[in-house]
């Protein structure tokens, strides 16, 4: 075993919480889990927002500082992980422009065009269908 | 012993083991996978209507149900870990098994999950949105999968006592995992 895994594996935080704390963790994790699940029956857009994604970010927090003891990690680690972030930002930028416009002055995304025209010809068929 | 030790195994520059780094440095790569994907997805969804009509279909419960299975898990992964640090390799590869249990659960929920979609006529084909849910869906799985089993084989060198700071590592990933799932719940289940 290397020296840097005889202080367990390298970290930096040496010893944990014991699992009295890991479960209450658990626990906080469960209440939002089943507020998820609520919030969006409602049928607000903005509640289904914050209850929904809102709370899938705090849950990923959660996880990843006190599961995965990033609150403890090392510097390093963050900034490698902000900067993985960062390239799915600049992929998200990059491609958003094209992706969510089937068409533009001087071209036009013609598989994508008929995906929109199947889409609407099936959802109005369902309206009407309902309406019967 | 240190001669019997490659040297990448013990030499650290940043302070953190290679083992750990190795780890961090693949969910690095993983979060450009996950979420290229998932960024994809969500430029579709906002934009074409058609994908929230498909995304109705999706079944709430069973996602809500994998995603408490998941964090269970996770809860197990990191009691292992504790246990680790404790060296109490016996504890670890009980928590490692349950972990595995849950990684089992979660997949079997997905079996029966996808065989009713498919046996309705929502196959990969079908549709782009179903395109991307199989996608993602799936390549989650696959790393369920090998996740359980990196964990089967940690647990018995666990339950000797031995490279138990391994525990450590599988849990990072498991968690990973874990996260992924966080975000693919709202996004396929929970906005319809």
């Amino acid at each position: 075993m290397g020296a840097a895994e005889h202080s367990h594996s390298g970290s930096n935080h040496g010893s944990h919480h014991g699992p009295k704390y890991y479960v209450k963790m658990w626990a906080v994790l469960l209440v939002l889990l089943i507020v998820s699940i609520i919030g969006p029956e409602f049928g607000i857009p903005l509640l289904t927002l914050i209850t929904a994604f809102g709370i899938a970010l705090v849950k990923a927090y959660m996880v990843a500082a006190y599961f995965m003891h990033l609150n403890t990690e090392k510097r390093y680690i963050h900034y490698m992980l902000y900067t993985m972030l960062l390239f799915m930002a600049l992929f998200f930028a990059g491609v958003c422009v094209d992706v969510m416009r089937p068409k533009g002055e001087n071209w036009e995304n013609k598989a994508a065009l008929s995906i929109i025209e199947a889409d609407k010809v099936r959802m109005s068929s369902g309206v009407k269908e309902k309406e019967h | 012993m240190a001669a019997h030790v490659p040297i990448a195994t013990g030499r650290s520059v940043t302070g953190i083991a290679t083992g750990k780094l190795a780890v961090w440095w693949v969910l690095g790569s993983e979060i450009v996978i996950f979420g290229g994907i998932l960024a994809s997805y969500l430029m579709f969804r906002m934009k074409y209507p058609g994908w929230a009509e498909q995304a109705a279909v999706t079944n709430t419960y069973a996602g809500a149900v994998n995603t408490f299975v998941l964090l269970t898990s996770s809860l197990f992964a990191v009691l292992a870990h504790n246990a680790a640090e404790n060296k109490d390799g016996k504890k670890a590869f009980l928590y490692l098994w349950l972990t595995i249990g849950g990684a089992l659960t979660f997949l079997a929920i997905k079996t029966v999950e996808w065989s009713y979609e498919i046996m309705h006529g929502y196959t990969i084909s079908s549709h782009p949105f179903w395109s991307f849910y199989y996608l993602a869906a799936g390549i989650h799985g696959l790393h369920v999968i090998a996740g359980a089993v990196i964990m089967a084989i940690v647990s018995f060198d666990a339950l000797k006592g031995k490279n138990l700071h391994r525990v450590e590592l599988i849990g990072i990933y498991w968690h990973f995992v874990d996260i992924v799932w966080i975000f693919l719940f709202p996004l396929l289940y929970i906005a319809k």
